[in-house]
């Protein structure tokens, strides 16, 4: 199974990610640069962290119009699963292939610390080896995650079940306190209409060994690898 | 073919949260402004283009707002053209 880690100027996870795949058995990542137009024979994509074109103008916005995210179009159009972690999620947003958007942090700050998540659906190929319900802690590490969308798509993103992750307390309650961008539904991962598509802000990719803190975030890596070997189907609604 | 200046202004959409115009509120009544009931932060890009006309020129700078210099989920955005800097 091979992963496409698709790298940018000023990304700074690539390396995470590509760490994180290479633990498990059966994924091959390989780095993908920005300037690549074809993503090659790839099973999976990953948009990693950090500060693509140094955030200039707005988080994403540059990276959404190199020339490998025309690859990861067409590969997410042909199904294909795409990750985007953080600045990943950002470019995902930006380019349309998700909805919404992130803006700066109400608090103004850097947020950089472990977060609590909510599993909100199993439905996804990134989330079927959790439970429903289960509280996950990961990390986060961004100035740029306050998610907000119009109405209309909150509603869509409610009523068909694509909330991936959201921020909870360490029982898996909604609180202000525990919504460390104050994003809008307590939102930390999306899912596009077809559900191959997933970002969010958190970094599962750091919190896959017991060094790191966490490996709740081993999860998301064991669902895509069962998807990709065909032995868990996504379930239908 | 002229040089167009166009202004692109890019605001942060009414009603969206703009955490950086608060803080920029705060700091001016700190500063002793009394009465700064609201701020809000947005750009300026100062674009330089060579066009057939000054219709074509604002044309283009709109699209170029639609899809690059605003995020149409967050931003409203505005061109004018400031000037004819040359003959291009």
């Amino acid at each position: 199974m091979k992963v496409a880690v698709i790298t940018f100027p000023g990304s700074n996870c690539d390396y995470d990610g590509y760490q994180a795949f290479k633990l498990l058995d059966g994924f091959e990542p390989e780095f993908r640069w920005h300037r690549d137009a074809a993503l090659g024979d790839v099973d999976a994509v990953f948009l990693p962290g950090g500060f693509s074109y140094g955030d200039y103008l707005r988080p994403g916005a540059i990276a959404h119009l190199s020339p490998v995210m025309e690859a990861v179009r067409d590969f997410a159009a042909g199904g294909g699963p795409v990750l985007g972690v953080c600045n990943g999620f950002q470019v995902l947003c930006e380019s349309g292939l998700l909805p919404g958007a992130l803006l700066r942090n109400p608090s103004l700050r850097f947020r950089s610390h472990d977060v609590h998540l909510r599993v909100e659906t199993t439905r996804s190929p990134f989330t079927s080896a959790y439970e429903k319900g289960a509280v996950l802690r990961i990390p986060i590490a961004h100035g740029d995650g306050h998610y907000t969308a119009s109405k209309e798509e909150l509603a869509e993103l409610e009523g068909e079940d694509r909330i991936a992750f959201r921020y909870c307390t360490t029982e898996g309650g909604l609180a202000p306190e525990s919504n460390p961008n104050h994003s809008e539904h307590h939102i930390a991962g999306i899912l596009n209409p077809a559900r191959n598509i997933l970002g969010m802000m958190p970094h599962p990719e750091r919190a896959v060994e017991d060094i790191l803190g966490s490996t709740d975030g081993l999860g998301l890596f064991e669902s895509l690898r069962a998807h990709l070997s065909g032995t868990l189907a996504t379930q239908t609604p | 073919m002229k040089r167009y200046h166009l202004e692109v202004r890019v605001k942060p959409r009414p009603g969206l949260l703009d955490p950086q115009g608060k803080a920029v509120a705060h700091a001016l009544s700190d500063l002793g402004y009394a009465g700064v009931a609201d701020v809000r932060v947005g750009k300026i890009l100062d674009v330089e283009l060579d066009a057939p006309s000054e219709t074509e020129a604002r044309e283009r700078g709109e699209e170029m707002c639609r899809k690059l210099l605003a995020n149409p989920v967050t931003e409203d955005f505005e061109v004018t053209v400031a000037g004819i800097l040359e003959d291009a």
